[in-house]
Formats: structure tokens, sequence, C-alpha cells
């Protein structure tokens, strides 16, 4: 496995995601689709196997002696995850689903016991549908507002306005950490400090920051930060949320059923502490453990070399492509994480990503769960070229001769 | 190469930049939207229907070059022809661009000009830009108030 010490050896890297040496018609496979879902190292690859053919057994269950292996593994990952955001404690970090599920969690188990008639919760234009539909089941439902931060048209945030929508009726302030569509890292510090001003609690999608930058949520004071195992190179069907300890522990249950609770009678149930009143049900202990294994990986890399070698990644991915003509770049923040959306001329972002993944070339074509912000520059769909930390120069400039051929196919 | 080739031929592209009967149609009888929430194509279908016959036909269209070229073409194509006989063409095609098997020489000559766009059957996620502005057609003769969508 690639090492924390000397230079950044891509090659060494690669040769640890197995799909990377895969060939697609015929192609090598350029992978750059890594917003939507990264690629998996073969350390979580076997720490897959080897849950289920070593210590599996269904977890704080069995007094036997596999389900308590079962038990540490998964506990084991917790403490990971706690220490990967550096949250204080291992119960702080609630297996989820995902982003989405964690995200879902908050707006009803927080939401339905703090929202009321008036309130005001602050979304920004640039989040993820899975980070403006919970809001909008719950606020409907306690008659709060949403109010919503514009973006300026290099994809900003507006700190201005988000200043002035901050009030005294906000409740919730929930924002992305970095743009799924654009890429735009936002100055979250900013946005909790002003929330907190203003008594506000602040809700941090964190899935597109994890993979390409260290978080600590102690030092941000951020109030929730979720995120998802799938793209931090770990499996799909798991992710973190964490919360503060003390507001957890005020909030009623999500879902009921077992795992979550103390004692059940019919006439009363009492519910199990942190983090098990918020995990009911068996939950995805391989994947869990498999979460655990991602953060080793990344971790063992170092966050710091991932995010810099992304960063020359993007920077030459936008010079090669600002250079073409027939390129409009969507998302050019100052500060932006791996990823670069644009359009071509004349052609639309669909046919654009068949000809490109006929190149081999993998990249993200539609809407990216994210309309609003389709709409804020005025598009239907983007291209999107989301980068990891396997990506190359090599197949950048992959993708900029894919998209010749595009030229050459809808050429007039 | 060759098989984009099949997906985008000159007749194909011709189409979706110079899309016939594109833009609404003042007077119709008939109308529905087509959405693919996938992609975010959008068709609009407006029909003047009378006596059983489509006596006119146009579309406004946001979409990729298949959705527009396949919008253009089926206007073209059942222009001025019974709804019995639209919604036939439109059985040949879709079972043709989702079938597995072979197709015959008298098939293809079945479907007109549509055989132009059986290249999607290679490309199996963009058979519902195919479809898309049909399926807009055959909700706007149901009389299907509001979107329809490909999925």
């Amino acid at each position: 496995m690639a090492s924390a010490n000397g230079a950044y050896d891509v090659d060494a890297i690669r040769r640890d995601f197995p799909i990377l040496g895969e060939t697609v018609y015929d192609r090598p496979l350029v992978y750059l689709d890594n917003g939507a879902s990264a690629q998996k190292p073969r350390a979580v690859i076997d720490s897959l196997s080897r849950v289920y053919e070593t210590e599996y057994a269904n977890v704080h269950r069995g007094v036997h002696y596999m389900s308590q292996k079962a038990t540490e593994a998964m506990e084991g990952a917790r403490e990971k995850a706690r220490a990967f955001i550096n949250a204080e404690h291992a119960h702080e970090a609630i297996f989820v689903r995902g982003a989405t599920e964690g995200i879902n969690l908050v707006a009803s188990s927080w939401g339905r016991a703090n929202l009321e008639a008036g309130d005001e919760i602050v979304l920004s234009v640039m989040e993820h549908h899975s980070n403006i539909v919970p809001w909008q089941i719950v606020a409907e439902q306690a008659g709060a507002a949403i109010r919503v931060v514009p973006i300026d048209d290099d994809g900003v945030l507006d700190m201005d306005a988000l200043e002035s929508l901050v009030g005294p009726r906000t409740r919730m302030v929930a924002v992305t950490h970095v743009s799924n569509a654009l890429g735009t890292v936002v100055p979250v510090e900013d946005v909790i400090r002003i929330a907190h001003r203003n008594g506000a609690l602040v809700l941090l999608d964190g899935c597109q920051a994890v993979p390409h930058m260290a978080v600590d949520v102690r030092a941000l004071d951020v109030d929730f930060y979720v995120y998802s195992g799938h793209k931090l190179y770990g499996p799909s069907g798991i992710g973190i949320l964490y919360g503060k300890e003390s507001l957890l522990k005020a909030m009623p249950p999500y879902q009921g059923g077992g795992e979550m609770i103390e004692s059940v009678t019919f006439e009363k149930t009492t519910y199990a502490g942190l983090p098990f009143k918020f995990e009911a049900g068996t939950p995805h202990i391989a994947g869990a453990i498999g979460l655990g294994a991602a953060i080793d990986y990344v971790s063992a890399i170092g966050l710091d070399r991932i995010g810099a070698h992304e960063s020359d990644i993007l920077e030459y991915a936008t010079a090669r492509l600002g250079a073409l003509n027939s390129v409009r770049l969507i998302g050019t923040a100052p500060e932006k994480a791996a990823i670069v959306s644009f359009n071509l001329e004349d052609v639309h972002p669909h046919d654009v990503g068949t000809i490109l993944d006929r190149e081999g070339v993998a990249v993200r074509t539609g809407h990216h769960c994210a309309q609003p912000v389709m709409d804020r520059f005025d598009v239907a769909a983007t291209v999107r070229a989301s980068f990891g930390l396997y990506n190359t120069r090599r197949e950048v400039d992959a993708l900029v001769d894919a998209l010749g051929r595009v030229q050459e196919i809808f050429g007039r | 190469m060759i098989d984009l080739r099949s997906l985008y031929q000159d007749v194909i592209l011709d189409h979706s930049r110079n899309p016939r009967n594109s833009g609404a149609l003042e007077l119709h009888s008939h109308e529905a939207n087509g959405n693919n929430p996938l992609c975010g194509d959008k068709v609009r279908v407006y029909m003047q229907v009378g006596n059983g016959k489509i006596d006119d036909i146009r579309f406004e269209a946001k979409g990729c070059a298949i959705s527009v070229a396949s919008a253009s073409m089926m206007t073209e194509l059942i222009k001025g022809v019974e709804i019995g006989e639209a919604r036939a063409a439109f059985a040949r095609f879709h079972e043709i661009v989702t079938r597995k098997g072979d197709i015959s020489d008298e098939e293809l000559e079945a479907l007109d000009k549509l055989a132009a766009l059986i290249g999607v059957r290679e490309f199996p996620m963009r058979i519902k830009c195919a479809t898309l502005p049909w399926h807009a057609m055959t909700a706007a003769l149901d009389g299907v108030d509001g979107d329809v969508t490909t999925e």
C-alpha cells in the first residue's frame, strides 16, 4: 500500500485499486466519476471478505464468540470514524445508510422535536436534493419556512446574503461543505460563526469534502456533520452522522426497533443510549467495518497529501478544459475541491457522456441531483469530471482527447 | 467509432440541429409534457386532432440530440395520419428498440425514417431519449394532464 512517506506515488496507489486495471470497450478505464461514487482499494474489498469469512455474526446481541468479535470490529470502525473527524466521543458517530439518511434523521428527529410554526431553516442554492427535500418535508409539517442563500456567477456562496438571512427565527443552517455540482468549497467556519451568533444550529453535508480534506468537527464547532462511505472509497450503504452529544441525547429516536431499546413492554419502552438509540435494526455490519478500512486507507496516505495531489489535477484539468473554445466551465470559485463541471457549445451533456463513455472515460452527466444549481446557471445539465486520489494528468489528457471525438462527431 | 456513428448518423445530427415542426402550435386540441428525470430532457408535444386524424403536430424540446431528432422525425412521420396508425408506429418502434433479438429487413423498412434511430439499441441508457417524445405524444392523445416520464 502507498505510504505516507516520500513522494506521492500515484502509480502505487492505482495498483491498490483492482478496478483501475479494467478495460471498457477495449480501452483503459478512465474513472472521473468519483463525486458520484469512488472505487474501492484492495484493503476495503479484503476487509469485507474478512468479515464474512472470519468474524461475522449479529452485533451487540450474542454472548457467543463470533458475535463479540463482530461487535468489536464494528465498534472499532466507529472509533476510527470518531478519530477521522476528531469527534470527542465515538458514540457521537452514528452509523447510517449514507448522508441522505443522516440528514433525514436530523430533519425528522431534531426537526419534529424543535421546529415550530414561523421558524426558519436556511439552505444554500447549491445543495444536493438530499439536503433540500428532508427539510421541506419537516418544514411543511411544522409550518416552518425555508430560506435560500444564493451564489454568485462563479458559484461562490453569497456570505452577505447569508448574514442577512440568518436571524432570530433561524433554527437550522444546513449547507454543503463542498458543492457536488460545482466543486465550491464553502467557508463553513464563517457559516457556523454566523449561525451560532444567531442561536441557530448547523448541519454540514460533508460528502464531497471528506475524500479531499481533513475535517475537524470540534475545531469547526459544527453541530451535525454527515458523509457517505462510498464516496470515501468505502462500501455503499453505510455512512456517518456526527452530532454533538448533548444534541443527540436530547433528540427522540428516528426509527423504532431492535438494538435501539433498553427495555420494551406494551406499557412503556425505554430507549438505549447513544449511539444505539439511532441504530434500530441490524446495521450494515460489514459495511461499517469496510468504512473503517477505507478511513485507515486514506489516513495512511494522508488527506493533506491527497488534497495536494488533487489540487494539481484540478488545476491541470481547469487549464486544459478552459483552453478549449467550445467549453464553458460552470463553477469557477477560487476555493474548489476536485470537481470540474462544464458544458460544450451546441452539444447536450447526455450526448457528450455517451461519446466519452465509448472512449473509456466515465463522467457524470445530468443535473447531479442539484436542480436549483442548474437553474441558477440556466442549464438543464452539465458534464462533471470529479477526481479522486488515484487520478492522473494523463487521465485529464484522455478526457480532453475524448472531447475531441465529440467535436469530430458533432462538428459541422 | 463505428458504433458511435451508428448512433449519431448524419440524419440524426441533421434533425437535432434543424428540428422540423419545432415550436409551439397555437391552435391545438391535445398537448402533453415528457420528462426524463435522469438527464433533464424535456419535450412538449402539441397536436391538432380532428375526426380521428392528427392534422398538425409540433413540439418544443430541451434535450439531447437523440431526443430532439426523435421528436422531429416523429412529427414528420405522424402528421396527417390516423391516431391508430400513430399509436401503431410507436408500438412498432418501441418493440424494436427494446428488443434483444435481430431485426428483419421488412421490420426495418416498416420503421421508415425511424430506422436511423435503432442505433440506440446498443446504448441502453439512451433508449429512453429516443422514446421520450413518443411517450409524450401518446400521453397527449390519452388526455393525460401534466407530465409523463420515461421512468
